[in-house]
């Protein structure tokens, strides 16, 4: 009995940590709405949004009802990665986020589905969508990095700004059985690979340090992510059970 | 949104196989190939389609309004030229 509820307990963990990631994630992208740089790509944003809320709905319902999870958790209660959480910023900075997020999630999902856990059903389904973020955020990196002089420098800017908050993709999150060093070596090699591509040079420097690493997961968050919260969940503490 | 200067496309989706590409609109985007993605993003995205053609409009001959009458117009008294006079075999979806 006992080992049930630890069971439990670590699967929570685990659907909590991946549903965070999504909304937040999904909520930032949702940010873009009205503010795009064209009309195309704030749709695609959309889309990869909408794709990111269809996971974190499900994934958040394994581990309880998933609007109180979303609109009514403090804070600390949030295990997203801190690098979800991190501002548009401009478009390259979307991009990077993009690129960086979209490589882990995807290795991270092709695994699970490939795996008879839990969260396989889950990740066949999703793995789709991602390879579709990845593949988009590829392509744009593509562009702006080899692009103009401007766009250039802004995506090298966005790559090495935020590349601090990559480290903490590979610490083990208590109930998901990945092989953590075959999947950072994977990432490592695949975001290289697009970097290279795009004739950017990959960030040096470390890539999580002693404030950073696996704070989003245990609860520590950046000083954004509290004003993101209070926007996304002011409607929802203003009238509760509010609905269309 | 602002103007760019990104070029025209336009946007053909088939919805299903065997059924031949139709023209869903334009879009504007940089290249062929993010115009392609551009394309299912906003063209597809309710399970609309199985393939997309995009096609730079610049490259697309139209006719033109003006010679509509010597272009069509002939063609609208002449009953025989279309196939009506058959019997379409049962079970023939898309003839």
């Amino acid at each position: 009995m006992s080992t049930d509820v630890t069971t439990d307990a670590t699967v929570t963990s685990a659907a909590l940590a991946l549903g965070d990631d999504a909304l937040v994630l999904s909520h930032r992208l949702g940010e873009w709405a009205g503010h795009a740089p064209v009309l195309e790509e704030e749709v695609a944003l959309a889309n990869i949004a909408l794709d990111l809320l269809g996971q974190a709905r499900v994934l958040l319902s394994l581990v309880g009802d998933e609007d109180e999870l979303a609109y009514l958790r403090e804070e600390r209660a949030f295990t997203n990665l801190q690098l979800v959480e991190q501002p548009n910023g401009d478009f390259a900075h979307t991009i990077a986020r993009q690129l960086y997020f979209s490589t882990y999630q995807y290795l991270l999902y092709t695994e699970l589905a490939a795996g008879d856990g839990l969260f396989a059903p889950l990740a066949a389904k999703a793995v789709k969508e991602v390879a579709y973020h990845r593949d988009h955020a590829e392509q744009w990196t593509l562009r702006l990095g080899d692009g103009t002089d401007v766009s250039h420098q802004r995506m090298q800017r966005a790559c090495a700004a935020l590349w601090r908050f990559t480290g903490e993709m590979f610490q083990p999150v208590a109930g998901l059985d990945v092989d953590l060093p075959a999947l950072e070596s994977a990432w490592a090699a695949s975001v290289t690979d697009v970097l290279r591509r795009a004739t950017l040079a990959v960030p040096e420097g470390p890539r999580s340090g002693a404030w950073a690493a696996g704070a989003g997961r245990q609860g520590l968050h950046t000083e954004s992510f509290g004003r993101m919260l209070a926007e996304m969940q002011h409607l929802h503490r203003s009238h509760p059970g509010a609905s269309w | 949104m602002t103007n760019t200067d990104w070029p025209l496309w336009e946007v053909f989706v088939r919805s299903r196989r065997g059924l031949s590409h139709t023209h869903a609109g334009s879009l504007h985007a940089p290249d062929a190939e993010l115009a392609l993605r551009n394309a299912r993003d906003l063209y597809t995205r309710r399970g609309e389609g199985v393939s997309i053609w995009v096609v730079p409009s610049s490259v697309i001959t139209a006719s033109s309004p003006d010679e509509k009458d010597p272009f069509f117009e002939p063609s609208a008294d002449k009953p025989y030229r279309h196939p009506t006079f058959y019997e379409i075999p049962e079970g023939v979806k898309h003839l």
